[in-house]
C-alpha cells in the first residue's frame, strides 16, 4: 500500500481529489472574477487606450482581461474545478454507496461501547419478547428494522435519512449539469436581435456577436406595437407587440408579447426589448381657406410639398410628440404661388383654433398623426436553458438535503447473561450531532417505557 | 405617507434596542436584556406593519399598479433590516444568547436609519422590466440570505474579539470581565457555521431566481455583468467556507475571518457595485 501511495499517478489522482484544491479554486475564481467587474468587458480598443494607456491595453489583451470570462485561463480554472468535482465524487461515492448496499446490521463492540448516544438496561424479561416490542418501537421511529441473530445475541438495526448522504453528490452533479447546459447553449444556440416595423415581417435576425444574419426558417410578422404610459406621465408602463409566426404563408401562432412575457417558437424565443419610431409619420391635416371658409383634408408626410388651391403649397418641416407642455406639435410653412418660402409656424394638435389667429391665407389644424413604430426584439436560441434549470433545481434540492438532513442509524444488542437480559442501544447521525443528541434523549424516554413494560428496569 | 412615520418609529425602536443591549453588556442585568429583546421585538412588529402599510399605500397611490414593497433600493434596504432582525430573533429563540443582540442590532439599525436618511422613499411606478414575480422571489431569497450572513459576521466579530483575549488568558476558572460574559467561543463558532449554512442555499436560490428573471426579461440567464459576477464571488467565498469546514481544518479564527470577508463582499455586491463600479464606467445606463 505505502509503495503504491507514492507512485506519480496516485499523487496526481490525490491532487485532483483533494478538497484543498477545491477550496483553492473556489477562492481563485472569486478573486479573479473581480478583474472583469473592474475592467470593462468587450469594449472598443479606443476606450481602453483612453483609460489605461497603450501599454496597459496591450497587456490586457495578452492576459485576455478584455474578455476574461471567456479567456483560456478562466475557462481552464472552471475546467479544473469540474475535474476536481468528478474525481472527488468517483473517489468517495463508493463509500457512501456502501451504506446502502451493506448496512452494518450488527453493531460492533466498538460502536456499542463508544457511541455518544447510548442507553443500557438489564431486565428479567426474555430477550425475544423484549426484542419484539423493541422492533415495534424502532419501526415506528426509524422505519424498517432488521433483526439478526449472531452467537445467541440478538441485534436490531434501523436507519433513516440515508438519502442525505447523497445530497453533496446531487449538488456536485448539479454543478456539472449547469455547466453542460451553458456549454450546449453556447455551442448550439445564439443571441440575436431584430427590429420589425409594424405591419411588416422578417425572416432573418442579426447575431449579437457578429452582426451576421441568421435565417429563422420561418417568418415573423408584427401586426401592431403599442406603448401604454402611466397616467399623466411619460413613463412607459408597458409595451407590447402582436406577433404572428408564419410558415409557408400559414399563420402558425399569434401572441402578444411584452417585457417579461416572450414568445417561443421552435426553440427560438422573441423578447420585447425596445421600440422606436420607424420615421415617416402620416399627418392628417385640415386646412381652411380663410377668405372663403372652405375646408380641405390632406394626408401629408414630413418634407413633402402638398398642393393647395391657387398655386399655394405647404410642407411640414418638423414634428414633436410633446412641445413643452402643449402636446404634439408640428412646424410647417406655406409657399406662395411665386414659389417664395413662407415663414415657418407651429400648429398644436390640442389647440386647433390657434392658427386662425395667425391670419394667413390658410389656417391649419392637426387632426391626428400616425407614426409607424418598430418593435425591437431580442432573439435567443438556447437549447441548454432547460438543462440549466434542471441543474439549478437539483442544486437547491441537493444542498438542502446535504445541509439539513442527516443519516441516522440505531443499533440494539440483546444478550442473556446470568439469567437476565442485557440490552444496549446506541445511535448516531452523520451530521448535526448536538441536535441528534437532544432527539435521542427524548427517544430514550420511549425506550424506558418499552423496557419497563413488565418489570421496572434498572439503568445500567 | 403614514408608513414613513412608522418607519421613523422603527428607527427609534432599533436604536433603543441597541442601546439597551449595550447597557446589558455593561451591567449584565437580566431585566435590561429582557427589555432590549422586547424593544427589538416591538420594533420588528412595527416594521412588519410599516411594510404592510407601504404595500397598501402603493395600491392607493398607483391603483392596480401597486406592488409588494420590494422593488427599489430604499425598499430593499428596509427589507434587509427586517430580515436581519427576523434572523436574529430566531437565533435568540434557539440559542438564548442575549449578548449577540449588541452585535447584530447595529446592522439592523444602520440599514433602517440609512434608508430613512439617504434613500428616496417615493413610491414610483415600475418600469416594465421590473414587473415580474421573479423580482419578488429574487429579493426575498437574496435578502434573507444576506441577513443570515450579517448574523454570521456579527458573531464572527464577537468570536474574534473574544478568542484573542481568551488565548492570552492565564488565570484559572472562567474568564471574568466583559469578554467572559460573551457566549463561549465554541457556541459563537457554531452559530457562525449554522447561519452560513442557512444563508448559502438562500443565496443560491437568490442567484437562480435572478437568472430566471433575466431570462424571462432579456433572454439571457447569465451575462457576467458586475452585479451577477459579484453575487457569484460571494457564492464562491461561502462555498469555500463550507467546504473548508467539512475538512474540519477551518474552524475558529480562520472561519470567523472568512465569514467577515464574505459579508464585506456581500455588502459590496449589494451596494458597492452600484456606487463604486458604476462610477468607473457607466454600467446599467
Ligand atoms: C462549486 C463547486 C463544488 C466543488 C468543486 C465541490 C467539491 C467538493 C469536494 C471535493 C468535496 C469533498 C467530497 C468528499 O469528501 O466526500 C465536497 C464535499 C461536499 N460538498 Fe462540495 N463542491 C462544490 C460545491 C458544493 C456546493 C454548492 C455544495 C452545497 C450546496 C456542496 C456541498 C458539499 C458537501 C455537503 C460536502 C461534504 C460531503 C460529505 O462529507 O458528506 N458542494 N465538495
Amino acid at each position: 500500500m505505502t509503495e503504491k501511495k507514492n507512485s506519480l499517478s496516485d499523487r496526481v489522482w490525490d491532487f485532483f481529489c483533494s478538497l484543498k484544491l477545491t477550496i483553492t479554486i473556489m477562492l481563485l475564481l472569486a478573486v479573479t472574477s473581480i478583474i472583469g467587474t473592474v475592467i470593462q468587458q468587450n469594449a472598443p480598443a479606443a476606450d481602453y487606450i483612453k483609460e489605461y494607456g497603450q501599454a496597459n491595453y496591450k497587456l490586457f489583451v495578452k492576459l485576455q482581461f478584455v474578455d476574461m470570462y471567456h479567456s483560456w485561463w478562466f475557462i481552464g480554472l472552471l475546467g479544473l474545478f469540474s475535474i476536481n468535482l468528478i474525481c472527488c465524487s468517483i473517489k468517495n461515492f463508493p463509500r457512501a454507496w456502501k451504506f446502502v448496499k451493506s448496512p452494518m446490521l450488527v453493531a460492533s463492540p466498538g460502536i456499542l461501547k463508544n457511541s455518544a448516544n447510548r442507553a443500557e438496561y438489564t431486565t428479567k424479561e426474555d430477550k425475544q419478547q423484549l426484542a419484539g416490542r423493541l422492533t415495534d418501537l424502532l419501526k415506528k421511529e426509524f422505519g424498517k428494522t432488521t433483526v439478526t441473530e449472531v452467537d445467541g445475541k440478538l441485534y436490531l438495526f434501523a436507519q433513516k435519512g440515508i438519502y442525505s448522504r447523497f445530497g453533496a453528490y446531487m449538488t456536485h452533479l448539479s454543478i456539472l449539469i449547469i455547466m453542460a447546459g451553458a456549454i450546449i447553449g453556447n455551442l448550439w444556440g445564439y443571441k440575436a436581435y431584430v427590429n420589425i416595423v409594424e405591419g411588416t415581417s422578417i425572416k432573418q435576425v442579426l447575431s449579437s456577436s457578429g452582426q451576421t444574419p441568421i435565417n429563422l426558417g420561418f417568418t415573423v410578422r408584427c401586426d401592431n406595437f403599442s406603448v401604454i404610459y402611466y397616467p399623466n406621465s411619460r413613463r412607459p408602463k408597458d409595451y407590447y407587440s402582436d406577433l404572428v409566426v408564419l410558415e409557408n404563408g400559414r399563420e402558425m401562432v399569434h401572441k402578444r408579447i411584452e417585457v417579461n412575457d416572450p414568445l417561443t417558437y421552435k426553440g427560438i424565443t422573441f423578447y420585447q426589448a425596445s421600440y422606436g419610431s420607424a420615421g415617416n409619420a402620416i399627418f392628417k391635416i385640415k386646412v381652411t381657406e380663410n377668405a372663403t371658409g372652405k375646408t380641405m383634408n390632406f394626408n401629408a408626410r414630413r418634407g413633402e410639398h402638398v398642393k393647395l388651391p391657387n398655386g399655394y403649397s405647404f410642407s411640414i418641416n418638423g414634428f414633436t410628440e410633446n412641445d413643452r407642455q402643449f402636446g404634439p406639435a408640428m412646424q410647417l410653412h406655406v409657399n406662395s404661388p411665386d414659389g417664395k418660402h413662407g415663414r415657418p409656424f407651429i400648429v398644436w394638435q390640442k389647440y386647433p383654433q390657434f392658427d386662425v389667429k395667425r391670419a394667413g391665407t390658410f389656417s391649419f389644424a392637426l387632426i391626428n398623426y400616425e407614426e409607424p413604430q418598430f418593435t425591437g426584439l431580442q432573439v435567443a436560441k438556447d437549447p441548454g436553458v432547460n438543462i440549466v434549470w434542471f441543474g439549478s433545481f437539483l442544486m437547491v434540492f441537493g444542498s438542502l438535503t446535504a445541509f439539513f438532513f442527516s443519516h441516522k442509524r440505531i443499533w440494539a444488542c440483546l444478550e442473556t447473561a446470568g439469567g437476565k437480559t442485557k440490552l444496549q442501544v446506541v445511535a448516531n447521525a452523520h451530521r448535526n450531532q448536538p441536535g441528534f443528541a437532544l432527539a435521542f434523549d427524548e427517544f430514550k424516554q420511549k425506550l424506558d417505557a418499552v423496557v419497563e413494560n413488565k418489570s421496572p428496569a434498572k439503568k445500567g | 405617507m403614514e408608513s414613513g412615520l412608522l418607519f421613523n418609529l422603527v428607527t427609534v425602536a432599533y436604536f433603543a434596542a441597541m442601546l439597551l443591549f449595550f447597557i446589558y453588556l455593561a451591567t449584565r442585568n437580566n431585566t435590561v436584556s429582557l427589555l432590549a429583546t422586547l424593544t427589538a421585538v416591538s420594533g420588528f412588529l412595527l416594521q412588519t406593519a410599516a411594510l404592510g402599510l407601504r404595500w397598501y399605500e402603493s395600491y392607493q397611490l398607483l391603483g392596480s399598479d401597486g406592488r409588494a414593497p420590494l422593488t427599489n433600493l430604499y425598499e430593499s434596504v428596509v427589507f434587509f433590516s427586517w430580515s436581519i432582525v427576523l434572523i436574529y430573533l430566531l437565533v435568540d429563540l434557539k440559542y438564548k444568547q442575549r449578548t449577540i443582540g449588541a452585535f447584530i442590532m447595529p446592522f439592523a439599525l444602520f440599514s433602517q436609519a440609512g434608508a430613512q436618511m439617504w434613500l428616496n422613499a417615493g413610491i414610483d411606478p415600475l418600469v416594465p422590466a421590473l414587473q415580474s414575480n421573479w423580482l419578488t422571489y429574487h429579493v426575498i431569497t437574496c435578502f434573507l440570505g444576506y441577513a443570515a450572513f450579517a448574523l454570521a459576521c456579527g458573531v464572527s466579530i464577537m468570536y474574534l474579539i473574544k478568542i484573542g483575549k481568551e488565548e492570552k488568558y492565564q488565570g484559572d476558572g472562567p474568564m471574568g470581565g466583559l469578554l467572559g460574559f460573551l457566549p463561549p467561543t465554541r457556541v459563537l463558532d457554531d452559530i457562525n457555521y449554522r447561519a452560513i449554512m442557512i444563508g448559502f442555499p438562500l443565496l443560491t436560490l437568490g442567484i437562480i431566481t435572478g437568472a430566471a428573471w433575466a431570462n424571462y426579461a432579456w433572454g439571457t440567464y447569465w451575462s457576467w455583468d458586475p452585479k451577477e459576477t459579484w453575487s457569484l464571488i460571494v457564492w464562491f467565498l461561502y462555498a469555500a467556507f463550507l467546504h473548508a469546514r467539512f475538512t474540519r481544518g477551518w474552524v475558529g479564527r480562520r472561519a470567523a475571518w472568512l465569514s467577515v470577508i464574505g459579508f464585506a463582499a456581500t455588502i459590496f455586491c449589494y451596494l458597492g457595485v452600484n456606487l463604486v463600479l458604476s462610477g468607473l464606467h457607466s454600467y446599467g445606463s
